[in-house]
């Protein structure tokens, strides 16, 4: 049974989006994603000042498995990414919700956010 | 969908189990490079039981196979010993590749893909139909895969002491009836180590010792990579009917000599030598960063090919692939690799990308 942080809210492609100062997100995919993909190897983020709408392919996750897409959780600009995936992308398996967050977008819109899943809605869809 | 005898065993070892061609089998029982490296350092195990046994029994199975194989079965002179060979269509497309046991005149196994086994038991039994032999599928038996350089040790163990002693004197490509159970020196991962093919309650009993001794059980997804650094085809990716063993790094199972052996695909491989074959099945090594998958396009001044393989070395810590690429391509050049909007370069080196736990390739600087 995978975890889902409570303080978190979800989309169906398993990214979670967290609201931090400012009203700049974070987002990162759930431990439900991760042990799906199983060990990731390679994780190809987007870089500092893209901007992108909401669903778009913005990161790539690699395990020795496959390659998955990671999809924009909301519109907006990129201001920082999770550098120490370069040399450990484990980390994403190792602590999906906290040192494995992928990158950070202000949003161009922030009440696109209450559109997305709470904890409970998203886990009630894992079926685990 | 089709569960091996170990089924059980596995979910309650935790495995993700996904659906293999039509049988449920783990894909990883936790982390995959984990499982990859105990066999590598130490050893692992993997149920192998959906692969397709057939025993071909009869005064005529060698005649049989010396039409039915690229591989000549006459290099096979003591009982127990293995042959790797492709099966080809008149064409000299790959139908299957497989191993063949000569276990006595009259008596030799064949282990072939779980994937192709309606097409191969059909293609086998059109081509038997003129001889005086029988074939048999052995559905009933499970198969166990031990690798790893300590892998012979623990299974050894397990046995009793004259039965060790049997199995210690087993050599390299060999197999024996070992009591009731047929154990084989050969493997799918580089390494040293046993297929064993037994009863399900022997393999379900020879499994649970082995996990109480701490055996790492491997799923599919180690079994990938660890094929992939030895260089050693999977079917239906790196091949199948529309290439042949020349294109295929396989030309050293080939056997056109003696020329009189009239195999099949045989007139159709002599013919593509003749006129010059124009692709080769090669290794590259991502010097950018990345990972190398099935069916990205190579571009080189050459001429373009394809990935048949890639994945992540965990050995090599880089990102390593087949590819069927022109045949003037030559090792150390520097090609291209597509990857989503990217260009990605790659550099060509002989296979295998592994041995003894090493990577066994230099990268230009």
């Amino acid at each position: 049974m995978s975890h889902v942080d409570k303080s978190a809210r979800y989309l169906a492609s398993h990214e979670w989006v967290r609201q931090g100062d400012a009203g700049a997100i974070t987002v990162g995919i759930s431990d439900h994603a991760q042990a799906a993909l199983g060990d990731l190897v390679f994780i190809e983020l987007p870089e500092v000042g893209a901007t992108f709408d909401k669903g778009d392919a913005i990161a790539v996750v690699e395990s020795v498995k496959a390659a998955s897409d990671v999809y924009a959780p909301i519109g907006g600009e990129v201001i920082r990414i999770n550098e120490a995936l370069e040399d450990a992308p484990q980390l994403t398996n190792e602590s999906p919700f906290e040192d494995g967050w992928l990158f950070v977008i202000v949003p161009t819109d922030t009440t696109e956010i209450d559109s997305l899943m709470d904890a409970d809605a998203y886990a009630a869809t894992l079926g685990d | 969908m089709n569960k091996t005898p170990l089924h059980a065993q596995h979910v309650a070892a935790g495995a993700r189990m996904v659906d293999f061609g039509g049988w449920e089998m783990p894909i990883n029982y936790g982390s995959q490079i984990e499982e990859h490296h105990a066999v590598r350092q130490a050893a692992g195990m993997f149920d192998v039981s959906h692969m397709t046994v057939v025993d071909l029994e009869g005064v005529d199975v060698r005649a049989f196979l010396l039409k039915l194989l690229a591989n000549n079965v006459d290099k096979l002179k003591q009982p127990g010993k293995a042959l790797y060979s492709c099966m080809l269509n008149e064409q000299g497309g790959v139908i299957d590749d497989l191993i063949v046991y000569f276990m006595d005149d009259e008596w030799y196994r064949l282990v072939v893909n779980a994937a192709t086994r309606v097409r191969d038991l059909a293609w086998i039994n059109q081509q038997a139909a003129c001889f005086d032999m029988t074939v048999t599928e052995r559905p009933e038996l499970a198969m166990i895969a031990l690798q790893g350089p300590q892998a012979r040790g623990y299974f050894h163990t397990t046995l009793g002491a004259e039965e060790a002693e049997e199995a210690r004197e087993l050599k390299r490509f060999s197999a024996q009836q070992i009591g009731s159970w047929f154990v084989a020196r050969t493997g799918y991962t580089g390494e040293d180590g046993y297929e064993i093919i037994c009863a399900p309650e022997d393999a379900q009993r020879l499994w649970q010792e082995l996990m109480e001794q701490s055996v790492q059980p491997c799923g599919l997804g180690a079994r990938d990579t660890l094929r992939l650094e030895a260089a050693m085809n999977l079917y239906g990716q790196d091949m199948d009917e529309t290439v042949t063993p020349f294109e295929s790094n396989l030309a050293w199972t080939v056997a056109l000599s003696p020329e009189d052996r009239a195999f099949l695909g045989r007139e159709a491989l002599q013919a593509q030598k003749d006129a010059g074959v124009s692709r080769q099945l090669t290794g590259l090594v991502l010097l950018d960063r990345g990972v190398l998958r099935h069916g990205q396009i190579v571009h080189s001044s050459r001429g373009d090919g394809e990935t048949t393989s890639g994945s992540f070395s965990p050995v090599a810590e880089q990102s390593i692939a087949l590819a069927r690429l022109p045949a003037d391509i030559v090792e150390g050049d520097i090609v291209e690799v597509a990857m989503r909007n990217k260009r990605l370069r790659a550099q060509v080196v002989s296979p295998p990308f592994v041995r003894n736990g090493k990577p066994d390739y230099e990268l230009q600087q």
